[in-house]
């Protein structure tokens, strides 16, 4: 182990010692959630503090009904799908977009909203509809390919909108009251884009501590114990430990690009429902660019499997294994709910790394203790 | 198998190709599928195309099977499929991975590779030229191990993803009577090692196909291991057992010897080779390198008495220059592979599930 790590845990180990309560801190970032397993860092946490997911996963966080409209896309002739790779094993009412490609679909995946623009210029006698879902980090490269596909007239090039905003869904889970936090680790890709002083309305009106932080162990180590020292003196304030990625501004560049394309449009959440002013539409001057006008998609109510629990666990009401389908009917290879789809999703990677259960930190440490 | 009807005909020196007189802008240029409809199109396919840098004595008749010297020992027999998007990356083709695939195969048997069978699939519109890249490829990789190829066929199929050609091939080899390598034989005690970095050849074939570039270049590892694991094996280490960690990476083939064996493999992250830039690229596709696939990796698990010597065989030999002692095996709590992390963490090392997704962001 490396000094510095040592260092940290020691002092997070300490530092709890002394709140001596039950801590509990939600990462909202998928990433977040995968580095903290993967790097080891959940290992070295002291018992009494649990580290929950939030809603940050972009698949998991996409309703019913967007995966539904796309599926329905997938299905009309001329039709290719363009997504990034997470979104092909969603399952929606009809199957996924993974079934339907082996059933003869055209769904290329893609890793940038640019490969889906060269796709239709390509092949000019197909309509190509990028699906372009994730947070503030992917929103801007979509907004640049709409002008991009803009200025060259790209008529057969739309995108499904589901673009969302991180920090609504935080105010939300707030405002709902219903999962006892005692600060946020916030996302390093996102806030590179929204600038740090995006969470300021969550300290100051919420009196929750915040702390951005990085994907590097010793970053999110550093993070934690930055909130932790926070509880201990009974402050809420907002930190940044990643200085050098993210500004307070973040990137006005992006921002005035988003700005130009999207305009902040209430929009539905699996789970969570419609929250205000959390998503992007397409502004006016580019909703001819919108895949459910052009092709006049009709997206019904969300219908969730009823014993799937994944809209609890993005809110960090509940863990994976408190779901009864976790590990039983939904799996990696059969997932139900998306927290099982993608890589970033909190159940696939409890899956990954917590089966076998080495800390059931579940069974140990009730909710009801928290507060 | 390789037109018979050609039989007759004999083998035309490689030059022939450029004096070859199909209709211009068409099948001089690609695979058509009258390339495999066993007429003119496929003799001249055969002789122009693939016998010039192929033939061997046992190969060249063309007959319906080949004829082979006994052989002496135990006969290990293996089969395999190769199936990769683009066909040609940096560092290989599917070519070179359908040789050192049924190489490896064959070798981490404890056996040496005696005789390979080829088929080669072909879509139509393949270019020829890209034929003839990937038909030198076999044969130079087949010349290094070195092993021969005694048998095959050719079939054109219609254009279908726009792969280009599948091989699947079959591959003989010969083995001392009495050698016993098998999950049977680790035990609690033992040495896990590696050959080498992990991930760069699933890496490499990712981002050529997602057409990602970094800033030093990715190379698959495909390589033919045979001679690497002789060396090993003829000093006289006592190898309890090897996989080549192809599909699924270094987490299947541990995935494969904790459930296996019932034992715990504990391996620390440190220790595992990985050039820096197969960790960047990783890194950018949410990719675990874990789960990456090799295609010239293979995990040996010795005594850890045979530690050293082992050690010192790998790093002699040019495709185990970074070989390192990887981990040990533990009695098992539980059948499962764990990792110390590089901050000293641990955590499961989980078996791969199938296609790896590059992630959002």
């Amino acid at each position: 182990m490396s000094a510095t790590i040592g260092l940290l845990r020691d002092e997070l180990a300490a530092c709890c010692e002394r709140i001596d309560r039950p801590l509990q801190l939600m990462e909202v970032c998928g990433t977040h959630t995968v580095s903290l397993f993967r790097s080891g860092v959940r290992s070295l946490l002291p018992a009494s503090l649990r580290m929950v997911s939030g809603p940050g996963c972009p698949v998991c966080v996409t309703a019913q009904r967007h995966i539904d409209a796309a599926i329905e896309l997938a299905q009309r002739d001329g039709v290719l799908i363009a997504t990034y790779g997470d979104m092909l094993r969603v399952p929606g009412r009809a199957g996924s977009l993974e079934r339907l490609r082996a059933l003869g679909a055209r769904v290329l995946v893609v890793n940038s909203a640019r490969t889906a623009l060269q796709a239709a210029r390509e092949d000019r006698g197909t309509d190509v509809v990028f699906l372009a879902v994730g947070f503030e980090t992917t929103a801007p490269a979509t907004a640049a390919v709409l002008l991009e596909a803009e200025r060259g007239g790209d008529e057969n090039f739309s995108v499904l909108t589901s673009h969302k905003r991180v920090v609504p869904a935080m105010l939300a889970l707030l405002t709902a009251g219903e999962v006892p936090l005692d600060g946020f680790l916030c996302p390093g890709h996102v806030s590179v884009i929204i600038g740090a002083e995006a969470y300021r309305p969550i300290v100051e009106r919420h009196r929750k501590p915040c702390v951005v932080a990085g994907f590097e162990p010793e970053q999110m180590m550093r993070g934690i114990l930055a909130l932790a020292r926070q509880v201990e003196s009974g402050r809420a304030a907002l930190e940044n430990v990643y200085r050098g990625v993210v500004s307070d501004d973040g990137n006005r560049v992006a921002q005035a690009l988003m700005r130009r394309v999207f305009v902040a449009a209430d929009t539905p959440w699996r789970a969570l429902g419609t929250l205000r002013e959390s998503g992007l539409d397409l502004s006016p001057a580019y909703r001819r660019f919108d895949a459910m006008r052009r092709f006049g998609v009709h997206v019904g109510e969300d219908v969730d499997d009823p014993e799937c629990r994944c809209g609890e666990v993005i809110q960090g009401k509940v863990e994976p294994a408190e779901c009864p389908l976790f590990a039983t009917r939904c799996t990696p290879l059969t997932p139900i709910g998306p927290c099982m789809v993608s890589s970033e999703g909190t159940c696939a990677a409890w899956h990954r790394f917590e089966r076998g259960a080495r800390s059931r930190r579940a069974a140990r440490f009730p909710q009801e203790v928290l507060r | 198998m390789i037109a018979r009807d050609a039989a007759s005909e004999a083998v035309r020196p490689a030059d022939v190709r450029k004096a070859s007189a199909f209709a211009a802008g068409s099948s001089d240029e690609f695979i058509v599928l009258a390339h495999g409809g066993g007429g003119e199109l496929t003799q001249r396919l055969i002789q122009e195309h693939v016998l010039p840098d192929l033939a061997n004595p046992i190969l060249a008749p063309l007959t319906d099977g080949a004829v082979m010297e006994p052989i002496d020992g135990e006969i290990v027999f293996t089969t395999d499929s190769y199936v990769v998007t683009p066909i040609e990356f940096p560092g290989g083709d599917i070519g070179r991975l359908a040789v050192c695939g049924t190489v490896n195969d064959l070798a981490v048997m404890g056996a040496e590779p005696v005789a390979i069978g080829l088929s080669l699939i072909i879509e139509e519109g393949l270019p020829l030229r890209t034929f003839d890249r990937v038909m030198a490829s076999i044969v130079a990789t087949a010349a290094e191990v070195p092993v021969r190829i005694v048998t095959g066929d050719t079939k054109v199929i219609e254009r279908r993803s726009g792969d280009g050609l599948l091989i699947n091939t079959a591959g003989i080899g010969r083995r001392r009577r009495g050698t016993v390598i098998g999950l049977e034989r680790i035990e609690p005690g033992d040495a896990i090692l590696i050959n080498g970095t992990i991930a760069d050849h699933g890496l490499t074939v990712m981002s050529t196909r997602h057409g990602i570039e970094f800033d030093s270049e990715l190379r698959s590892d495909a390589a033919p291991l045979y001679g690497l694991i002789h060396t090993v094996m003829a000093s006289g280490v006592d190898v309890h057992f090897m996989r080549d960690a192809t599909r699924g990476g270094l987490a299947g083939v541990l995935a494969d010897i904790c459930e296996g064996r019932g034992v715990t493999a504990v391996v620390e992250e440190s220790r595992i080779p990985m050039t820096s830039t197969s960790r960047h690229a990783a890194e950018m596709l949410g990719l675990d390198p874990l789960t990456v696939a090799n295609e010239g990796k293979v995990v040996l698990v010795v005594a850890q008495s045979h530690v050293e010597q082992a050690l010192a065989c790998l790093r002699g030999h040019p495709f185990g220059r970074r070989a390192e002692v990887i981990g040990t095996i533990s009695d098992a709590q539980s059948p499962l592979a764990e990792l110390v992390t590089r901050i000293g963490g641990r955590r499961i090392i989980p078996r791969p599930y199938g296609e790896d997704l590059p992630r959002i962001c």
